[in-house]
């Protein structure tokens, strides 16, 4: 704190140096609850999650619930689960389908897009005018391919801006569906972690941890993972900018020029799913995608995209976050669809056989936070070869550090704003 | 053993967390009775001491082990479970734990859990069908965890002795975000 002193941000993130305060601090997790959570784009839910008119399901926004919802006219809403009355919730229904939610304490009664319909004894409020007293909404709501984003700013940049290079992942995965579209309808798994939600959305596309904290799954079950995070791997990590990375394992994949390799298994054994494939996108075409497959990308601040699961990274305090995860459905595809149940079920939430041992290690690296020497975390791996792609994206090595200083270069700029 | 389907009917809105109809057995015999606890036991007892491979002996080939996520009676084909393992997927997961780098394993969890409230179903088939609640007090590196539960058992002769044909365990906080469950539960 002398004299080069410009700001507590210059101090807490420095080229490849983060401070260990900043997974623990109180009033910096307030912090990031305004600048981050309530100000930039965060993924909701997929419209597939509520088909039909008036169905609901309850998401969040940060530690913030949100009802998603289709109302009457077939518009997804996003409502605050708040009675402007005295506060209650005027729903307690995970999901369900409704048109009205109704506040049990007082009887005012809501449209599903949140007009205030009713109240009991309405003759108390002669003269009052309902229109103001509806239910609070996210501030912006805007799908992209399905996958509705919302945003309590009022200004900023549009989703697409936000999304950026980012969007060609999302795009990726949908090509993946021979319809182009695909479902969250599996419901998800809740897996409660005692660490800070950025040690989560480090990991998500951190490819040093895999051969290690994994090599105990890789080493009984027949996986080609391990390959794509070796020290040989050809698999590059990318930043698209505005905090969103992915490890990109097309070149080993394409090395490989076997269709379906990337979801460990063969054409042959999908012989419908390839058949839909081909007749949706022609052969050719059909070949590159089952070659490339589906990708592996952290949308910041939420949304990790893990080839066949969907991760929703939701902070519920500095110590504490919960990962909300599901497997991906291609729509109309139900010979794959199912395998993709069964790999997700295996690998993901509590009891799957890799991520209660990456939340083990979540857990782990937010009890170490507690020894206070050294200050800071070093995330300088790779920090020498980095280089840009083609795009002008800038591309490291499937192992290196580099996803997590541009998370991090991000992050600084959120918090840093006004 | 007096419970029957009569008693556990109510409004819908328990159905989702009571889980279906259940026909119970009126009929009682003791040796039965006896046996299948001591059997329920000696699995508690196994899982608790994390004794891997006399724990998987306790299957049969074409076991199922299932603990559904978001209520009771979820389609596993449908939903995503906490476990929906088949014979071969309960096999790989006894030797990912006896791998030694089960990272949330390793150390073990430090377990003792209460079985009790035994009930028999009905059964149609020759399987023993067998309802009971757990408690598990679980203490690991994180801290000290209750977890609590409704098993649902079909158990099967083979060779003289019982075998774990399926095992549900639905977890009572299933639909809320839990931590981590790497012990055999």
């Amino acid at each position: 704190m002398d004299g080069n002193f410009k700001s507590k941000w210059d101090e807490l993130i420095q080229p490849g140096m983060v401070h260990g305060s900043l997974y623990y601090d109180d009033a910096i997790f307030k912090e990031e609850v305004e600048k981050i959570w309530f100000t930039t784009w965060v993924y909701i839910g997929h419209e597939s999650e509520i088909p039909d008119r008036n169905d609901f399901v309850t998401k969040s926004i940060g530690p913030m619930p949100v009802l998603m919802v289709r109302d009457s006219n077939g518009e997804i809403q996003l409502l605050l689960n708040r009675c402007p009355h005295r506060g209650n919730a005027v729903c307690v229904q995970e999901r369900g389908n409704r048109a009205r939610f109704t506040c049990p304490y007082h009887s005012w009664t809501f449209s599903n897009t949140g007009d205030l319909i009713n109240y009991a004894f309405p003759e108390g409020y002669k003269g009052t005018d309902k229109s103001g007293l509806g239910l609070g909404k996210v501030t912006r709501t805007a799908s992209y391919r399905g996958f509705v984003f919302g945003s309590m700013a009022a200004e900023g940049p549009t989703l697409e801006e936000h999304l950026g290079g980012a969007k060609r992942c999302i795009d990726q995965l949908c090509d993946n569906s021979p319809t182009g579209e695909i479902e969250i309808s599996a419901g998800f798994l809740k897996h409660r972690t005692r660490a800070n939600w950025k040690f989560i959305l480090e990991n998500e596309c951190d490819g040093y941890h895999p051969a290690f904290v994994h090599s105990s799954i890789f080493s009984v079950a027949d996986s080609a993972i391990g390959d794509l995070y070796g020290n040989d791997a050809v698999a590059v990590t990318r930043s698209f900018g505005n905090g969103h990375v992915e490890v990109d394992p097309r070149p080993e994949f394409r090395r490989r020029d076997k269709p379906m390799s990337w979801f460990g298994t063969s054409a042959e054994k999908l012989p419908d799913y390839v058949a839909q494939m081909n007749a949706a996108y022609g052969e050719e075409r059909a070949r590159q995608i089952m070659i490339d497959g589906s990708p592996h990308t952290m949308i910041f601040p939420n949304l990790f995209i893990a080839e066949i699961q969907i991760f929703v990274i939701q902070p519920v305090s500095a110590n504490e976050s919960i990962q909300h995860s599901t497997a991906i459905q291609f729509k109309g595809a139900p010979d794959i669809n199912r395998r993709l149940r069964q790999q997700t079920m295996g690998s993901v939430g509590p009891a799957g056989f890799l991520l209660a041992d990456d939340t083990e290690m979540y857990e782990r690296n937010q009890r170490g936070l507690e020894i206070r020497q050294p200050e800071y975390l070093y995330l300088k791996r790779g920090d020498f070869r980095e280089r840009r792609d083609e795009d002008g994206f800038l591309i490291a090595h499937s192992t290196d550090d580099m996803p997590s200083r541009e998370i991090w270069k991000h992050y600084r700029k959120m918090m840093e704003a006004k | 053993m007096s419970t029957d389907t009569a008693e556990i009917e109510g409004p819908d809105i328990l159905k989702e967390w009571v889980g279906k109809t259940r026909t119970y057995e009126k009929s009682f015999n003791p040796e039965l009775y006896h046996e299948v606890q001591q059997f329920i036991f000696r699995e508690a007892r196994l899982q608790d001491i994390h004794d891997y491979d006399a724990w998987e002996d306790l299957w049969t080939d074409d076991a199922l082990y299932w603990v559904p996520a978001n209520g009771t009676d979820t389609d596993p084909e449908r939903q995503m479970s906490l476990i929906y393992d088949n014979r071969s997927r309960i096999a790989l997961r006894i030797r990912q734990l006896k791998t030694g780098r089960r990272h949330s394993q390793t150390p073990p969890s430090q377990l003792a859990r209460v079985v009790s409230n035994f009930e028999f179903l009905k059964s149609e088939a020759d399987d023993i069908k067998v309802m009971c609640n757990a408690q598990i007090f679980e203490t690991n590196l994180r801290g000290d965890t209750m977890w609590s539960s409704r098993n649902e058992y079909s158990l099967r002769r083979v060779d003289g002795e019982l075998k774990i044909a399926y095992k549900k365990v639905v977890l009572i906080n299933n639909n809320k975000a839990i931590y981590t469950l790497s012990f055999l539960v």
